[in-house]
């Protein structure tokens, strides 16, 4: 328990770098939402002015960071320029949306490289392992933005999925197994594409992690007392092989967000990813702010749960 | 064929791509800019042998497209006119190094006829020779970022490796938060920082560079491992009890042993840097017009129309998944032939 605290210290202190950190960068970036305004004719200098002040903008450094860290405790996180609101009710539903897609897409990743990867090292040099290496040396040398253009490519030839949205225009009218069936049919797509993003990476480590187990002495053991195969991959060498690949959960989370905003994009999901383009190209800090300490929050979040995983299923662990 | 034939083969083909792209003026026909308004979205050429009339000549000619008669929509050849393929031929000038200016490209046809390898795009730009200078763009910023990476995690991989103590402790903690953040959003933010229209070469450098430096963490945490083991050596050892300074041992001694996997690290870096500068463009911060890179000309395909009826504008994905295989497989030549030589 002592072990869980510290690491959830850890995270905090993290998060607060972060924010210390992604606050000061975005704040003496060249160029602010200001500017931009400025361009517009029918917006006068004055009210530039008057609205830089009405914002805060005016004030040094510190205090601007200070107001912010105010606005995070009664759960607004600044105030986003462009869309005339606080920064959390924008973001909530988007985030609810990613972790959504990305929840998904995690199961699928993991459903499919975790038999595809122990066959593989079962039959290791064998056709099984080669043709394996094959599929995945070829997904891992397709760039994501192609995945998601090829994947896009497919919704609009076949037309059998929407090309982009979370729900149809008239779906708020149907009744809810109706609209249970429209978002899942909007999400087929997006999960797809980042689960083929993620299954090749999986697969490696994987079968990387499961040769290093059945080549222990321990298994050779258990495989002298007549243990039927099945039951010493699933029961004996598995769990052995399974601390490195919850570490591995752990690490990747960081990529599985960067691919999630990029196929988010592509695919016109309503998550983080466009709404974060969106403010970069407005300067709209607070939006960029919140949605970069957001994704830290799911970072540490889903480290955490590595953790917890790990002590979990180790002894070893557990024992210190 | 033997391992080392093969090995040899892979890194001759990710040299002769690379030829390619750092001379995109000579390889290309045109230039990355020269519209043609007759002909946006036209086909491919296709290099014919035998003419109408079923001659067969040994040199390849093509014939330029016209609008279709009839409906006035889509191209079809005009077979009126062969225009034969010229290798070495003279055509717009280009600059080739600074001031270095040319006028030969290593194929093209006679003036009124266009050859089109790749098609064109929206403007009747040859899409072949905006890939070729695409691709100097991408793998420049690959192949710039990868060396600042490597510079800047070898320089922290050998700090923390040689001395230990406290600054390994800490040096060790940075790797482990910047390997795990979410790289998007990290090179997003970094993004954010800069001004939002780049206009000049610099800004690009400096972009390319940022990117570079964010990506310092794993060089380090190798190099680190390295240096650790490297300086237990017995020769390293020895060299210290004879007196060396700490500058020179790891000048002469643990420097040298790291070049190997430094160079393998590059293999493996370069790709991650190219695709890091496709996403910006292709997310339209980046590289933008009308100078191309391979970001920005896949970033064409997010319109509805061209993704679905222009089959030739996924091209300059192809010769990016080509580079990327490349690389890839020059990275386990290389690790095998080190491995051979260790």
């Amino acid at each position: 328990m002592i072990k869980v605290a510290s690491r959830i210290l850890h995270g905090l202190l993290l998060l607060a770098g972060v924010s210390v950190l992604a606050f000061t960068l975005l704040s003496v970036a060249p160029g602010n939402f200001f500017d931009e305004l400025r361009l517009n004719p029918q917006v006068s200098p004055a009210t530039v002015a008057a609205l830089k002040i009405q914002y805060g903008m005016d004030r040094p450094l510190p205090v601007r960071y200070l107001r912010w860290l105010a606005s995070v405790t009664r759960g607004d996180f600044g105030y986003s320029l462009s869309y005339h609101s606080a920064v959390a009710p924008l973001l909530m539903v988007r985030a609810r949306n990613t972790l959504f897609l990305t929840g998904l897409a995690t199961l699928l990743a993991w459903m499919v490289a975790l038999p595809w990867g122990v066959l593989e090292a079962l039959h290791r040099g064998g056709w099984v392992d080669r043709i394996g290496g094959g599929v995945t040396a070829a997904l891992l040398a397709i760039p994501d933005v192609l995945l998601g253009l090829i994947l896009l490519l497919l919704a609009a030839r076949t037309g059998w999925f929407p090309t982009g949205g979370m729900v149809s225009a008239d779906a708020s009218n149907e009744a809810l197994p109706e609209r249970l069936r429209d978002i899942a049919v909007h999400l087929f797509f997006p999960v797809v594409a980042l689960a083929l993003g993620t299954v090749p990476v999986l697969v490696r480590h994987v079968r990387s992690a499961m040769i290093l187990v059945l080549d222990s002495p321990f298994i050779e053991a258990a495989h002298g007392l007549g243990i039927p195969r099945w039951r010493l991959v699933y029961r004996h060498a598995l769990p052995a092989g399974m601390n490195s690949l919850i570490s591995l959960f752990g690490f990747s989370i960081g990529a599985l967000l960067s691919m999630s905003l990029l196929m988010e994009v592509v695919l016109s999901w309503p998550g983080l990813g466009p709404l974060v383009l969106e403010a970069i190209l407005a300067r709209d800090i607070y939006v960029v702010i919140a949605a970069v300490m957001l994704s830290s929050v799911f970072l540490v979040i889903g480290n955490l749960l590595a953790d917890v995983l790990l002590y979990w299923s180790d002894p070893r662990i557990r024992a210190v | 064929m033997t391992k080392r034939h093969r090995n040899v083969l892979f890194i001759t083909l990710l040299a002769t791509l690379h030829l390619f792209v750092i001379f995109p003026g000579f390889f290309a026909p045109y230039g990355y800019s020269t519209q043609d308004r007759e002909l946006p979205f036209a086909p491919p050429s296709r290099l014919y042998f035998m003419d109408t009339a079923g001659n067969f000549h040994a040199r390849p000619f093509v014939y330029s497209w016209q609008v279709r008669a009839e409906s006035n929509k889509g191209y079809e050849e005009d077979r009126t006119q062969r225009y034969a393929l010229r290798i070495f031929s003279t055509g717009s000038p280009y600059v080739v190094v600074g001031g270095w200016t040319s006028n030969l490209h290593l194929f093209g046809v006679q003036a009124p006829g266009r050859i089109f390898l790749f098609g064109t795009d929206d403007f009747g730009r040859d899409e072949f020779s905006r890939v070729l200078y695409g691709g100097r763009i991408s793998l420049f910023a690959g192949l710039f970022g990868a060396t600042v990476a490597l510079l800047a995690g070898g320089f922290a991989g050998v700090v923390s490796g040689y001395c230990g103590k406290w600054i390994d402790a800490l040096m060790m903690r940075l790797v482990e938060l910047f390997l795990t953040l979410p790289w998007l959003y990290l090179l997003l933010a970094v993004r954010a920082v800069l001004p939002l229209r780049i206009k000049t070469t610099d800004a690009f450098l400096l972009l390319v560079g940022l990117v570079g430096l964010v990506g310092w963490a794993r060089p380090a945490r190798l190099i680190r491992g390295i240096v650790l083991t490297a300086k237990e050596r017995n020769f390293v050892m020895a060299a210290r009890a004879m007196g060396a300074s700490n500058l020179h041992i790891l000048r002469k001694h643990v420097l040298p042993q790291t070049y190997g996997t430094l160079l393998t690290m590059a293999a493996l870096l370069v790709p991650q840097f190219i695709l890091a500068e496709v996403t910006l463009s292709f997310l339209g911060l980046g590289v933008g017009e009308p100078t191309p890179s391979w970001g920005n000309l896949l970033a064409e395909l997010q319109k509805y129309s061209v993704l679905s009826s222009y089959w030739w504008m996924y091209l300059p994905a192809a010769a990016l998944v080509l580079l990327f295989m490349a690389y890839h497989w020059a990275s386990v030549a290389l690790q095998e032939e080190l491995a051979a030589v260790a």
